[in-house]
């Protein structure tokens, strides 16, 4: 047996581990994929990252659905002159070793012209001849690397959806104008009276009204369109004061270039735009490769099998199943509609829709609802009704998830940008009115001036640019976020709720504790022997637990399924299993899961398998209870409620046997008062997750499930939790400190605006300062306090 | 000094050609992923020939 860690995918090879050519692998998938790498020359992938690889998944029939050439058909980017192109999803796509090997695609068959891998949204396009080779056996392929793709139904029905680009090109637009129009701008600063300059300027001038013009027209449309869609619902949004300076700024230049009253401000005008601009791209990241609105669509499988009247299988697609259909749903399938069992062995797992963790077992006649995950064998069923009117889709349905909440929150900047506009208005309006009195002609001018120098750029700049930097701080540390106005509303909550199974508990490593008489060196070391010959998941569990001294060779061993294993050497015997298997007279039914053992046929003890919570979770509550109200939903039996009255403050309401719909009700009425911050985990948390102000989910793997929600975090962050919402508040005072550095700047340029001696050079120099230096700031101060709050990160 | 003239229409065009490439390379996607190129290009080509050479060598071997 090997030992050390497996040679592809670096995990523990424990049992099961293999030798070959020389290296250590943990299992046979992973030897396999060694055996294949190497006999097609792609070795260099063990080069460029040592233990890159993925386990391989079991293929079997989970991809029989690609058989159906409607599927196919729309699955295919392109389908002609036996050229296909897919574009695949591969979640475990994670270094450059798999960029490596999947572009290498073409080395592992004849039939793979090209691959490109998009890494950020682990995407992979793959062209192909389809003659001899179909996509069925290009999935399979990859599944068999440890590659598999995600085909769900989620994809099966995406619209052409074409790549918006726009910001990237205002933004260059703006930018290329930017740059031309200061150069050409430069003469007229230097104000020399020289006769040259006096008889060209009118060039100068010109090309730089030409350069400005389509930044106007096209890259400021973006803040047009806004002010006005604002306007049109009464609202004073930060986008208001920003058109109405580039209006100003345009229309005033315009006219004095005509009238050769001066150079214009058209330098400013293209900075102003190019900033805002900025802004607005560094806080449009997204996380590509996650989705933040995963419905059920993203878990069903597209294609069912059918059985036919002849009792012929075929492939349908999911859609297409009627009341009536008989359905055979295999090993680790989920069903999608809720329909009656027939036959075959049904343990379905139903974690999706209740929370429920256990595996319930169903009988002939029983009926199964869409969403269980069937850890059986194969089973027959027939639909009682189809995919879009079962249960779980309904529950879609609700109209918590067509509402958009970052529209319907105020933003600070939003809030500012309100007063901001009366102010700037009042002090244009003041003082053009006190110079009409003194010197007419200046009175606009003034006007003019105090719409143009009121720069709204830092105000606007401030929230894009902490609030962007703290997304990304936040992502490294695992907690990543919707977008921007997420973190706003973080900061704002006073209530958090929980889910607990998934959520507070983890699907790792059971606890395990012994309870009884203790078990000799010698019966530990059988009772180790003894469990290694049985696969069972409660064996490997308790094998892996036991401290052994020596392995040892039993002379007999015999496992009886679903009740216990038992060993025998030299005179001893040592069995361990169901209480009822080792000889325990009416044990009381337990809601644990136990493990009871007897040496020599004399009742030990039992070992327990406890749900464990997960690390820090006393002290997460303990920060956040200090100013947030706590509160527990949970879709499971109040098994565990003592346990977690210890964990918990005082008085803490802690409500079980919630349904999807409860948990949407009672955040709802929540609301009435507070501001609710809800995690949890499963799809049945999504009505709740949707519903309140700050949603967010934990997923042990992000990259494979993640349902629609506001936030995802890290399984294993859970704890950081309280150090996030901190930080969120932070980022909101480091916000409105940059409010005020703008409003210094504002008051300098006010001050030269007012008195009407605003020159171009002067706002040429104070627009950009202003906007470079809030940003700086900004980029700054949340780097220090990411660092300070959470610590510092690779 | 009218020479101005002719320098501000060449340095123009000169910048608009690399506006023009900068619009073609954004529409064409080359902006949508800019992190994978980075790796991409870090790759060695391998020699096909000796690559090829060598594996079959290393497989004799195995067996």
């Amino acid at each position: 047996m090997a030992d050390g860690s497996c040679y592809h995918c670096g995990d523990r090879c424990g049992r099961g581990g293999t030798q070959f050519d020389g290296k250590d692998f943990c299992c046979n998938g992973c030897r396999t994929v060694y055996e294949i790498f190497t006999s097609h020359g792609l070795s260099n992938f063990y080069e460029l990252e040592a233990k890159a690889g993925s386990v391989p998944l079991e293929v079997e029939r989970k991809y029989d659905f690609l058989d159906n050439s409607d599927i196919v058909e729309r699955l295919l980017e392109f389908d002609g002159e036996g050229i296909q192109i897919i574009g695949l999803s591969i979640p475990s796509i994670h270094c450059s070793s798999c960029i490596w090997v999947l572009e290498n695609l073409n080395r592992l068959h004849p039939s793979i012209r090209s691959s490109q891998v998009d890494f950020p949204k682990k995407t992979l396009r793959v062209t192909y001849g389809s003659d001899g080779f179909s996509l069925k056996e290009l999935v399979i392929l990859l599944a068999r690397i440890g590659y598999a793709p995600d085909i769900s139904l989620k994809e099966f029905d995406k619209k052409e959806g074409r790549v918006d680009r726009s910001l990237i090109q205002r933004l260059g637009v703006a930018g290329f104008a930017f740059g031309n129009v200061m150069m050409l701008s430069f003469p007229e600063y230097l104000e020399a009276e020289e006769f040259w300059l006096d008889q060209y300027k009118w060039a100068f001038r010109w090309l730089i009204f030409a350069l400005s013009l389509p930044v106007l027209l096209y890259s400021a449309q973006v803040f047009f369109v806004s002010a006005y869609k604002g306007l049109r619902s009464k609202v004073l949004n930060m986008d208001v004061p920003i058109a109405l300076g580039i209006l100003a700024l345009f229309l005033r230049s315009t006219v004095d270039i005509v009238f050769d009253f001066g150079s214009g401000y058209f330098d400013s005008l293209t900075g102003l735009v190019f900033f805002l601009l900025l802004g607005k791209f560094f806080q449009q990241q997204t996380y590509a490769f996650l989705s933040f609105e995963r419905d059920y669509k993203s878990y069903f499988p597209i294609a069912v099998t059918r059985l036919t009247r002849e009792g012929k299988e075929e492939q349908v697609q999911v859609y297409q199943v009627e009341p009536g259909d008989r359905i055979l749903i295999r090993n680790r399938e989920i069903i999608p509609m809720d329909c009656m069992l027939i036959s075959g062995d049904a343990q379905i797992d139903y974690s999706f829709v209740t929370g429920e963790s256990d595996a319930v077992q169903k009988h002939s006649g029983d009926k199964l609802f869409a969403g269980g995950k069937q850890l059986g064998g194969v089973m027959e069923v027939v639909a009682l009704k189809s995919v879009s009117q079962s249960h779980l889709t309904q529950l879609w349905g609700n109209s918590v998830f067509s509402k958009d909440k970052a529209s319907s929150f105020q933003t600070l900047t939003d809030g500012i940008g309100k007063r901001f506009t009366l102010a700037v208005l009042t002090i244009a309006l003041g003082s053009s009115l006190y110079w009409l009195f003194h010197s007419p002609a200046t009175a606009v001018h003034v006007f003019t001036s105090v719409l143009i120098i009121a720069c709204p750029c830092a105000i606007a700049l401030a929230a894009p640019f902490t609030l962007g930097n703290m997304l990304r701080i936040f992502g490294r540390h695992g907690l990543y976020l919707k977008n921007a106005t997420v973190l706003e509303r973080m900061a704002k909550v006073d209530t958090a709720i929980f889910d607990k199974t998934g959520t507070l508990t983890g699907s790792g490593k059971d606890a395990i504790s012994y309870e009884g008489m203790e078990l000799t060196q010698q019966e530990t070391d059988l009772l180790k022997t003894t469990l290694r010959g049985s696969n069972h998941p409660l064996s490997r569990s308790l094998y892996d637990l036991l401290e052994a001294n020596e392995i040892q060779v039993l002379d007999d061993f015999q496992e009886h399924t679903g009740m216990g294993v038992e060993g025998r050497m030299d005179q001893h015997t040592i069995k361990a299993g169901s209480a009822s298997y080792v000889g325990r007279e009416g044990g009381a039914a337990s809601s644990l899961t136990e493990v009871y053992v007897s040496a020599n046929e004399n009742l030990k003890g039992r070992f327990v398998f406890k749900n464990p919570y997960r690390e820090g979770l006393g002290d997460l509550f303990d920060s956040l209870g200090k100013d947030m109200e706590l509160g527990i939903l949970s879709g499971d039996n109040d098994g565990e409620r003592k346990q977690l009255e210890q964990l918990l403050p005082e008085g803490t309401r802690m409500l079980f046997n919630q349904r999807p719909e409860d948990k949407l009700e009672y955040i709802k009425e929540l609301q009435d008062k507070r501001q609710v911050l809800m995690v949890g985990d499963g799809l049945n948390d999504a009505g709740a997750l949707a519903q309140s102000d700050v949603g967010i989910a934990v997923s042990e793997d992000i990259n494979v499930f993640s349902p629609a929600c506001d936030g995802i975090l890290d399984a294993s962050k859970l704890s950081l939790l309280p150090k996030f919402v901190h930080l969120s508040r932070k980022s909101i005072q480091l916000i409105k400190i940059s409010f005020v550095l703008s409003l210094c700047y504002n008051v300098i340029g006010l001050s030269f605006a007012v008195t009407g001696r605003l020159e171009p050079v002067i706002a040429a120099i104070l627009m950009p300062l202003s906007s470079i230096s809030i940003v700086l700031f900004a980029t700054m101060a949340t780097r220090l306090l990411g660092r300070g709050i959470l610590g510092a990160k690779t | 000094m009218s020479v101005i003239y002719i320098l501000l229409a060449i340095s123009i065009s000169v910048a608009v050609i690399f506006f023009a490439a900068f619009v073609i390379s954004v529409r064409k996607g080359q902006y949508d992923d800019t992190y994978t190129p980075s790796v991409r290009m870090l790759f060695e080509d391998e020699l096909v020939k000796e690559g090829r050479e060598e594996d079959s060598e290393t497989n004799k071997n195995n067996e």
